[in-house]
């Protein structure tokens, strides 16, 4: 099968391989690059669990070719934690439950973190419109919700 | 499945590859990759343009140049086009949003093609490669064009209404849309372009019940004749969210609703 070249930052690291022509970022995220963070769940753009941030705004990986990703810059939840120390999101998820299987927190996490980065003060309304794509099976979306508010007001008490 | 992506610097140039067998122009590709991951085997090439005039958006005397490329979250977050942001804003979620382009919703086929719904009741004019045509015979005929863009008159916030109903909220798939221009003198209709989503496989226009509305007032007892007229000609589609016998049912009830809102 062709290989083309790609290129693009992720987690603020230059990543530069030779992927299967018209191959999604899913694929090359986890199969060429081991990061298993975005979660293959539907392939059809209806769970979330593939959500990644590409230049500041939230996609699916699962219905993004790779190579229309050269240049960009790359998020996943895979990239929050730094050294050892858990994203704001990342411990309220914890702390609120809200993660039972954890196949969707992936997901949830990078829509979570679209939103809070162009509004760092949400309505619950703007959270649940936020989290609107993305699909949870087990823990009910309570707990994400409320997780998702405490890490913009911890967030907002840090940034005080 | 063998792909690949062919870039092309201008769209007339990603027009002539689509004559290859197996290729198709992506947008977004939220509908062809989704095809390809489903095992579309029709489907080999992949073709774009990244020319950057496919992704402006321009407002200039009141009326609206939207590039085939532009996203939907972008065309609901510009501020001249607030008066029909919920219409961009009807289309799935919010990564959904950031992907779905305006080109590829023209050819979405219902229960999709909300914005293209809002665009047939603005009576756009769709730019492509073998010139410009209106929105309606563009929509009757609509494969084998490649499409550079759409322009429209914005109309007051006033006169545009969009509902779009779904078992799901806040995002979900349509079981109808509606988008209406209403213009109105001293209350009364002057003239009324009504266009429906999933009441056929593409958006259509609901003649009968424009002309049902001219020179009524937005009042109960006035707009019964628009809604009696609101399922002529209908053809509504069946799928997982509804059935076309629901559809056609409910259509009257949300029509009116819009109406009177
Ligand atoms: C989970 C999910 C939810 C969705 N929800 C909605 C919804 O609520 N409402 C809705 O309307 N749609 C919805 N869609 C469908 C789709 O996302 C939109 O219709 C979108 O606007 C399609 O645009 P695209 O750029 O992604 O299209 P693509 O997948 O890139 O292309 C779709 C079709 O259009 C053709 N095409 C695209 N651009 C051009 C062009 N410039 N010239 C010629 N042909 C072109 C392609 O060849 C293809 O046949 C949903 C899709 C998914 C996966
Ligand atoms: S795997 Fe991408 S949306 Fe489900
Ligand atoms: S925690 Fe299992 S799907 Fe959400």
């Amino acid at each position: 099968m062709a290989k083309v070249p790609v290129q693009f930052t992720l987690n603020g690291e230059e990543k530069a391989e030779f992927v299967d022509a018209g191959a999604t970022l899913i694929k090359v995220l986890r199969d060429k690059l081991g990061d298993t963070s975005p979660k293959g769940g539907c392939n059809q753009g209806t769970c979330g669990s593939c959500s990644v941030i590409i230049d500041g705004e939230l996609r699916l990986s699962c219905l993004t070719l790779a190579e229309t990703c050269n240049g960009a810059d790359i998020l996943t939840t895979g990239g929050l934690a730094r050294d050892g120390v858990l994203h704001p999101l990342q411990r309220a998820f914890m702390d609120e439950f809200a993660a039972q299987c954890g196949f969707c927190t992936p997901g949830m996490i990078m829509a979570a973190k679209a939103l809070l980065d162009s509004n760092p003060k949400p309505t619950r309304e703007d959270v649940i419109d936020a989290l609107s794509g993305n699909i949870c099976r087990c823990t009910g979306y309570e707990p994400i919700i409320r997780a998702v508010l405490t890490a913009a007001r911890s967030n907002s008490q840090n940034a005080a | 499945m063998p792909l690949a992506l062919k870039t092309y610097p201008t769209l007339a140039e990603a027009g002539s590859a689509l004559s290859d067998a197996g290729a198709r122009y992506i947008g977004g590709g939220t509908l062809v990759v989704r095809a390809a991951n489903e095992g579309d085997v029709s489907l080999s090439t992949f073709v774009r343009s990244t020319d950057p005039e496919l992704s402006v958006i321009k407002v200039e005397g009141g009326r609206a140049t939207i590039g085939a490329s532009v996203a939907m979250s972008a065309v609901a977050r510009h501020p001249d086009l607030s008066a029909i942001a919920k219409a961009a804003r009807a289309v799935g979620g919010p990564a959904i949003r950031n992907m779905a382009t305006v080109g590829g919703n023209l050819f979405a086929a219902a229960p999709y093609g909300d914005f293209a719904v809002a665009l047939l009741a603005l009576d756009a004019t769709v730019h492509t490669t073998a010139g410009d045509l209106g929105i309606e015979e563009f929509l009757a005929g609509r494969d084998g064009r490649v499409v550079a863009g759409v322009s429209f008159a914005v109309p007051p916030a006033e006169n545009f209404r969009f509902v779009k109903v779904s078992r799901v909220k806040p995002k979900g798939v349509a079981v109808l849309s509606i988008a209406a221009v209403i213009e109105a003198d001293a209350g009364k209709v002057r003239s009324a372009r009504i266009a429906l989503g999933c009441m056929a496989d593409r958006p259509i226009r609901a003649r009968s019940a424009e002309k049902a509305l001219a020179g009524a007032t937005l009042r109960e007892e006035d707009v019964a004749p628009a809604v009696a007229a609101i399922g002529e000609g209908v053809h509504p589609i069946t799928d997982a969210i509804a059935s076309a016998w629901y559809r056609a049912e409910v259509l009257p009830v949300h029509f009116r609703r819009l109406l009177l809102e």
